[in-house]
């Protein structure tokens, strides 16, 4: 593989993004794998809000409804918020620790594919006509109800891109533990890092519960089994347990790379470092944590008596703390900062009182007196839309904004990025601010329409006008992204001219071995350092330019995905048609020879020599 | 890296399973996947305690009827002992033994499979019995967290098959040796899992 641009055809171009185990490529995969996802659940997000912009509205069916709410919730979390994350994790963070790539580039492949097929599967249930209608949280007494298929392509169209999740927050582990430059101390990692590290780990001990509970659903919908049947001595509490035990910390796995996305750009504009990182570490690592120990608040009304329903409570509202001291954080950075109003600072101003208010309504409903009154209203939708909106969504749009020019060499336009922001943010809070108050007036979540003079009509109205503004806001970015990419104009290494870490110091995009020698991290905000000290280039090698061991492209990982996709096919129709169980078993051992295949063939990359390396810089004109 | 770099046991070094950083990398990973795989069967263990006993009414199984510890006791044996083969495997590892390793790991995987022989036999004895898998919740728990162990002992058994026969004639180099030590690492925790099973699946089962 050469360096030098040359011109490839379609097909070669093609095969090159399948077979990559470039992290750079596979977060731009995720970016737009998740952003096709996310645009599939707006236009479900479109469709609720149009059939219940007045009362008794037919645009829908009760049935379709469900889905479209089950469709939405599911996209959005799993193939939209968290792939989209993946993306910008991939494309910055080992950037960020100075490394050529992450620790496991093939899993990091494998686990893109898992999650793209897995997507497909769940949305295939559309072109079928039988969709998951039992909610996103599937409550086991509904899923086991649903008619039809809907609900399988559910239980396995997550089990797949669940695996993808998983293997992707293991490789994240081991990249951040293992891969990191010299001098890259874990109290030096920048906040985007950290908040990867921790919301890591935390995928790595909540998903293997979301894969129990999706066998037991499938066993008992496909195979057989009793889980959650209370007739045959099952329990659909427990479903309930294993869905929240997973569900809860999945939300912060969501939020806490936001946070860091947010903690970079505060620091970045206010052209300050990040006040009290210390103590913004500690937070996150604290927030891991009890994220883990309140799922039990999402079953308050389950009846699990008062003293469970106390501890929970009390959980709840303590992660209120660590929360709290990371809002003061970003205050006292911008606090005598020199602060540039750039639109990935707009929407980190705009996200502090939007997330703030979803947190006090979070605590409002971790008192679980309140939380009776409130539960399954409308102030529960307003509550979760706050804080994964007004805190998940802003960030992706601001890193989106912010990440753009490194991720592919050019700038968004900061005017259509100003536009895009603002009716987002407007159109957000007129969707969802008011939704606090239908809840307040008693209408209950998940209701496909509602009768006329009860006194919600104008208020849900005020939500759907709301609501479309932020998609005029999100169709806005679409056309800014086509606009500026057929532009192209080509930008340097930091074309906000403030960048403080790793990085902003090469190339935008990055060359494929990302650094030409491993830098050394000589603080917090290296770069940043090095360049108040006269170092133009903002980089110290920590080692001379020698030979670089890179990683071999493979087409198995995409084939190793498609065959569990295949597998799916055959698990589900397997009582009913004579195909299904040899289509199973075909997918299955196809998954289990391409795995073989690689196990066999002895990959161990190849090496970049020292003399190419020595050209792209010479080609450059400088060092690094 | 290079695979045809030949070692002798003076130049093998002290922990050939981590001396690259890929191995490192490896290494690091699969003790944080078996972190997941713990979750996993924590998950499966509370779930098989909730249930233990349930079923429809006039339900007739219950873990005292049912277990039958002598042969669970053979099969217990049996696991253990292929842990214990499995370390001197990884002591042969480290002193750049091939033969004596691959001989060990025949052992293990030899232990293994009648480990398995034995839970194949208790489960169609079971289904035998009239406790098959959709009898009931109990059936459906007890088959899901003692069978996805079992899958865990197949999944092992073919790795280490593969291992043995696939580096046969190569020998040991350090791209292999981490592969090996893994599969040593996944054994002794398929092992612990067994622990658990052991202890309050049957012993609390027939006892407790």
């Amino acid at each position: 593989m050469s360096s030098v641009a040359q011109k490839k055809g379609f097909g070669a171009t093609l095969w090159d993004w399948l077979t990559t185990v470039d992290h750079k490529k596979i977060g731009i995969l995720y970016f737009l794998g998740g952003g096709f996802f996310f645009v599939l659940g707006g236009i479900e997000a479109m469709m609720i809000r149009w059939q219940l912009h007045i009362p008794n509205n037919d645009f829908v069916s009760a049935g379709l409804f469900n889905d479209l709410i089950t469709m939405h919730g599911t996209t959005m979390i799993f193939l939209a918020a968290m792939p989209i994350l993946f993306g910008f994790m991939n494309a910055i963070v080992p950037l960020q620790i100075g490394a050529r790539d992450v620790a496991f580039p093939f899993i990091n492949s494998l686990g893109f594919w898992m999650f793209f097929f897995g997507g497909l599967f769940l949305n295939i249930s559309w072109l079928y006509g039988e969709v998951p209608d039992a909610g996103w949280t599937s409550y086991a007494s509904l899923s086991l109800a649903s008619q039809g298929h809907g609900v399988d392509f559910y239980a396995i169209g997550l089990q797949i891109a669940g695996g993808g999740t998983l293997m992707a927050g293991i490789n994240f582990l081991v990249t951040i533990i293992n891969m990191r430059a010299p001098g890259m101390t874990y109290m030096r990692m920048p906040l985007f890092t950290w908040t990867t590290f921790v919301a890591s780990a935390m995928i790595l001990f909540a998903f293997p519960p979301l894969t129990v509970g999706l066998f037991f659903l499938t066993f008992d919908r496909m195979f057989g089994g009793n889980f959650f049947n209370h007739t045959m001595g099952g329990n659909t509490i427990i479903w309930e347990h294993i869905f929240w035990i997973f569900g809860h910390p999945e939300v912060y796995i969501l939020i806490l790379p936001a946070f860091g996305i947010f903690s970079e750009i505060f620091s970045i504009f206010s052209r300050k470092r990040l006040f009290g990182y210390p103590s913004m570490v500690f937070a996150t690592v604290l927030i891991g944590f009890l994220g883990f120990m309140v799922w039990a608040h999402h079953m308050f009304t389950v009846g699990l008596g008062p003293t469970a329903n106390a501890i929970f409570a009390v959980a709840t509202m303590a992660i209120a703390v660590p929360t709290g001291v990371k809002i003061f954080n970003w205050l006292l950075t911008m606090w005598g900062g020199s602060i540039k109003i750039t639109t990935p600072m707009l929407y980190a101003l705009g996200f502090i009182p939007s997330f703030v208010m979803g947190g006090v309504t979070g605590v409002m409903q971790g008192a679980a007196p309140l939380d009776y009154q409130l539960h399954d209203s409308y102030f529960i939708v307003a509550h979760f839309h706050y804080v994964i909106v007004g805190g998940v969504v802003l960030a992706i749009l601001a890193a989106t904004h912010l990440y753009w020019p490194k991720m592919f060499g050019t700038m968004l336009n900061e005017t259509l990025g100003k536009v895009t922001f603002w009716f987002f943010f407007i159109g957000f809070h007129m969707t969802f601010l008011i939704q606090h108050w239908l809840g307040f007036w008693g209408m209950p979540r998940r209701v496909w329409t509602y009768m006329d003079g009860q006194g919600w009509n104008l208020a849900n109205l005020i939500s759907t006008i709301g609501a479309f503004m932020m998609a005029i806001g999100v169709i806005v970015l679409v056309i800014n992204a086509i606009m500026t990419s057929v532009k192209n104009v080509k930008v340097a290494n930091d074309p906000w001219g403030d960048g403080r870490t790793l990085e902003w110091a090469i190339e935008s995009p990055p060359i494929y071995y990302n650094f030409h020698a491993t830098p050394l991290v000589r603080g917090l905000d290296t770069v940043w350092i090095e360049k108040m000290e006269g170092n133009e280039s903002g980089l110290t090698p920590a080692e001379p330019i020698k030979d670089i061991h890179m990683p071999n492209g493979s087409i198995i990982p995409l084939l190793m995905s498609f065959g569990l996709f295949i597998a799916g096919f055959g698990a589900m129709f397997r009582t009913e048609e004579s195909w299904g169980l040899p289509v199973l078993i075909f997918g299955l051992l196809w998954t289990f020879v391409s795995m073989a295949a690689r196990s066999l063939q002895d990959d161990t990359g190849y090496y970049i020599k020292k003399d190419e390396i020595l050209r792209d810089l010479k080609r450059k004109g400088g060092q690094n | 890296m290079d695979l045809n770099k030949k070692f002798t046991p003076e130049t093998w070094p002290d922990h050939p399973e981590r001396a690259t950083l890929e191995a490192k990398n490896k290494f690091v990973g699969f003790w944080l996947f078996l972190g997941g795989e713990t979750i996993l069967f924590a998950t499966l263990f509370a779930t098989y305690v909730a249930l233990k006993n349930s079923g429809p009414s006039g339900f007739g199984f219950s873990t005292q009827e049912l277990y039958e510890l002598p042969l669970v006791f053979v099969m217990t044996m049996l696991l253990l002992t292929s842990s214990l083969t499995s370390v001197f495997a990884m002591y042969h590892l480290r002193n750049y033994n091939f033969k004596k390793m691959q001989l060990w790991l025949a052992i293990t995987a030899f232990l293994g499979l009648g480990f398995l022989m034995l839970e194949v036999y208790e489960f169609s004895h079971y289904v035998g019995l009239g406790f098959t898998y959709g009898n009931s919740a109990f059936s459906s728990a007890f088959f899901t967290l003692v069978g996805t162990h079992g899958f865990h002992v197949a999944v092992g058994l073919v790795w280490v098959t593969l291992l043995i026969f696939r580096n046969a004639k190569r020998g040991l180099n350090l791209y292999n040796a981490t592969k090996y030590y893994t599969f040593s690492l996944y054994w002794h925790f398929i092992d612990v899992v067994w622990v658990f099973i052991f202890t309050v699946v049957y012993l609390m089962g027939v006892v407790g």
